[in-house]
């Protein structure tokens, strides 16, 4: 999601989408657009300005941005930030929109319509989105907009961001208008003075006009959150559902695990039966299948986590697990605005930090980034799925509970301990008066989890997936076979061909640092390319072992491979280095990139180095102590 | 007497806010507590506490929140009703 410095519409009419959190900007963006940006039924989710393209029936473009979230138009957090400047004509490269699309929670006009207001006096050409206008009527709101329209001497338009014809309305609008000569507000006004209390009368009277004035409870939310945020039961609930979600990630994988397992095979089989033996057989079979295929195997394992991960996320549920750990966060210094990042990045850390731009503390702020590559993000899970099937035996515990998914708990929990102790520490580092940790976290409605939002966010991890795959995941397999498979053994050789390698020495080399937390050679080539990307620690190790077996039996599977060649200590050891282990590559340079300098990303850098040597060393130890050398 | 805040509320009380009061060493938190909606005259409900009793949820006109204790007690009410 990268934003180009270059534009090539420029000459076309800028439309921006302003409104109040949560209210739907971007699901309308998406609409408008055809564009398939993050949508979730929180506050925080867009934290940058992106950009997308309309064209309208009359063949008229348009360019529309898609703006962050704003209770107010003076900016508290880098992202609200980002909206003021994009309005205010300051933003680096971008002109100042020729048309603000002021978006309207249609279910809560008290609070939304105060930003309208400010927005008028911005100056600029300005019209009003009644979104979820679907939810507002089925709750017994009655909203004309035309009598809104004309108490706001400004265009509304109803719309609804979750239907396909959800917009043709305002399509219809905008293909109506004169973009060369739009109907500007009276002059701006200094955005400096405070007009929030005027404002707010102004609502007032608009709301008691329009005969809005009453408050219409939430039930539904009301009487779920009786239960989900008991106070004693709510906690309950929550360790319940994540408990039930690693089991299921291991339970419901199997059959397309052995699916997937059976093709790669399959292929193998095809090719070493099929072809000479040659270099070329080496690579496709040593190197490419049992790489990839020992990456791709954990596809199913992946998609399963997500499926609950957006299920939380479309439901309104995830601000309110933040409500009941919130106290949590405040003992170890931080606010409860740090959870949703640190909850991102159990997809992966960069979206993570990225989204730490809502929090408007700059110190909570910096220590959410250090913390954040600690929790698990999704490239570690195949490096846990293939240990935990390798050593961990697949039996049921008490009450059907499944020992490797609980094994896989206890391996979030540890990342999420460890994170909340870094965090604890921290505090130790910050004078008293920044640490007035602000929470000010909206709970919205709870919304029936959309199918299709579900699907399309489900193929859009299986695509990121799969290019990795395809991309960095194979140029590094390719590339370590090539250096385990040069230069070539020496006649007399006695071991694998591998130990005599460019990688094989190497590896050697390397696993004298490695040796006291019990990684042999062959683990310690594969975390050189596992810098790159975690799930390349895997494909790695396939083609390192695919390689050193010395009788030819090269498409073996790697999961009995290392159950008899590690260690149950060394397995251990491993799987608490990956807790903790050093970024990948494109983490530091987020990091970097988020902070502005090397400081804060090689701090990052060396402290989860020190911590994961410090974790695995301890683990073997211990382990070796329980006789499990 | 001194006025109460929005901490001190029974659960379920109805009330209305007065005013909210800028802490010395963040003065910023209260405009920030009045953008989200805690404005003379609008009305407030503290909806639950958690375990600890902090943090709070508050419902204040038509949207609901999740304030600390320490934001809470910026808010003086005024009006409560059962």
């Amino acid at each position: 999601m990268k934003l180009s410095k270059i534009h090539f519409f420029d000459s076309y009419p800028l439309l921006a989408l302003l409104g109040n959190p949560n209210c739907g900007k971007t699901a309308l963006f998406n609409l408008l657009t055809g564009s398939r940006q993050k949508v979730a039924n929180y506050a925080g989710v867009t934290v940058e300005r992106k950009e997308g393209r309309l064209t309208l029936a009359s063949g008229q473009s348009l360019r529309i941005l898609d703006l962050p979230g704003a209770y107010s138009l003076y900016p508290r957090s880098l992202d609200e930030r980002v909206t003021c400047n994009v309005l205010l004509g300051r933003a680096e490269g971008e002109k100042r929109p020729d048309l603000v699309l002021c978006v309207l929670n249609a279910t809560n006009l008290r609070r939304n319509l105060r930003l309208v207001l400010a927005a008028k006096r911005l100056g600029l050409p300005c019209i009003v989105l009644l979104n979820m206008s679907d939810i507002a009527k089925r709750n017994g709101l009655k909203i004309h907009a035309a009598d809104l329209a004309a108490e706001l001497g400004l265009p509304v338009i109803p719309t609804i961001g979750v239907n396909a014809h959800g917009v043709d309305e305002l399509r219809h609008f905008l293909d109506g208008l004169d973009w060369r000569n739009l109907p500007a507000q009276s002059t701006a006004i200094n955005t400096q003075t405070n007009f929030t209390e005027t404002d707010n009368q102004r609502v007032q009277q608009i709301l008691e006009k329009l005969a809005l004035n009453e408050l219409v409870p939430d039930v539904l939310a009301d009487r779920l959150d009786r239960v989900l945020l008991q106070p004693i039961l709510g906690p309950i609930i929550l360790v319940a559902m994540l408990f039930f979600i690693f089991q299921a990630v291991f339970s419901w994988a199997t059959l397309p695990m052995e699916a997937i397992k059976w093709a790669v095979d399959a292929a193998a089989g095809f090719f070493s039966s099929h072809m000479s033996d040659s270099w070329l057989r080496s690579l496709l079979i040593n190197g490419i299948l049992a790489g990839l295929g020992g990456v791709l195997v954990f596809l199913p394992q992946i998609l399963i986590l997500f499926f609950f991960i957006l299920l939380l996320e479309e439901s309104g549920y995830l601000p309110r697990a933040a409500f009941l750990l919130d106290r949590l966060m405040a003992t170890v210094g931080l606010s409860g605005r740090s959870f949703i990042p640190l909850l991102s990045s159990f997809a992966c850390a960069i979206p993570g930090i990225m989204a730490t731009r809502s929090i408007s503390n700059p110190r909570d702020r910096l220590v959410t980034i250090l913390i954040a590559p600690m929790m698990t993000c999704s490239a570690r899970l195949p490096v846990y799925a293939l240990l935990i099937s390798a050593f961990i035996p697949n039996q049921k515990l008490w009450a059907d509970l499944d020992l490797q998914g609980l094994v896989l708990f206890l391996l979030y929990l540890m990342g999420i301990v460890g994170a909340m102790a870094v965090a604890w520490i921290l505090q130790h580092f910050t004078s008293k008066q920044f640490q007035v940790h602000a929470l000010m976290m909206e709970l919205p409605s709870y919304h029936l989890p959309r199918l299709g939002n579900l699907i399309l966010g489900l193929w859009q991890r299986c695509e990121i997936f799969l290019r990795r795959v395809g991309g960095i995941i194979f140029i590094l397999t390719v590339c370590l076979w090539a250096l385990s498979s040069f230069p070539a053994p020496p006649l007399n050789a006695t071991g694998a061909p591998i130990e005599y390698s460019i990688a094989g020495m190497l590896g050697k080399a390397l696993a004298v640092l490695f040796q006291p937390i019990g990684f042999n050679w062959q683990i310690s080539i594969a975390l050189v390319p596992g810098l790159a990307a975690r799930e390349v620690v895997v494909s790695s190790l396939a083609t390192v072992y695919a390689l050193s077996t010395v009788n030819n039996s090269a498409n073996d599977a790697l999961i009995p491979l290392i159950s008899q060649a590690w260690s149950l200590a060394t397995a251990l050891s491993l799987l608490a280095w990956f807790v903790f282990a050093p970024q990948c590559l494109s983490t530091i340079a987020a990091v970097k990139r988020e902070t502005g300098g090397w400081k804060i990303p090689l701090l990052l850098l060396s402290y989860l180095f020190v911590l994961a040597y410090i974790a695995s060393f301890v683990t073997y130890q211990t382990a070796l102590l329980f006789g499990w050398g | 007497m001194k006025p109460m805040t929005v901490n001190q509320l029974p659960i379920g009380s109805v009330s209305q806010v007065e005013r909210v009061n800028a802490p010395i060493n963040k003065p910023a938190l209260a405009q920030q507590l009045e953008d989200i909606g805690f404005l003379p005259g609008e009305q407030v409900t503290v909806l639950r506490r958690s375990l600890l009793g902090d943090p709070l949820m508050v419902r204040i006109g038509s949207s609901t929140f999740a304030l600390r204790r320490a934001e809470a007690q910026l808010i003086e009410v005024a009006n409560i009703s059962q």
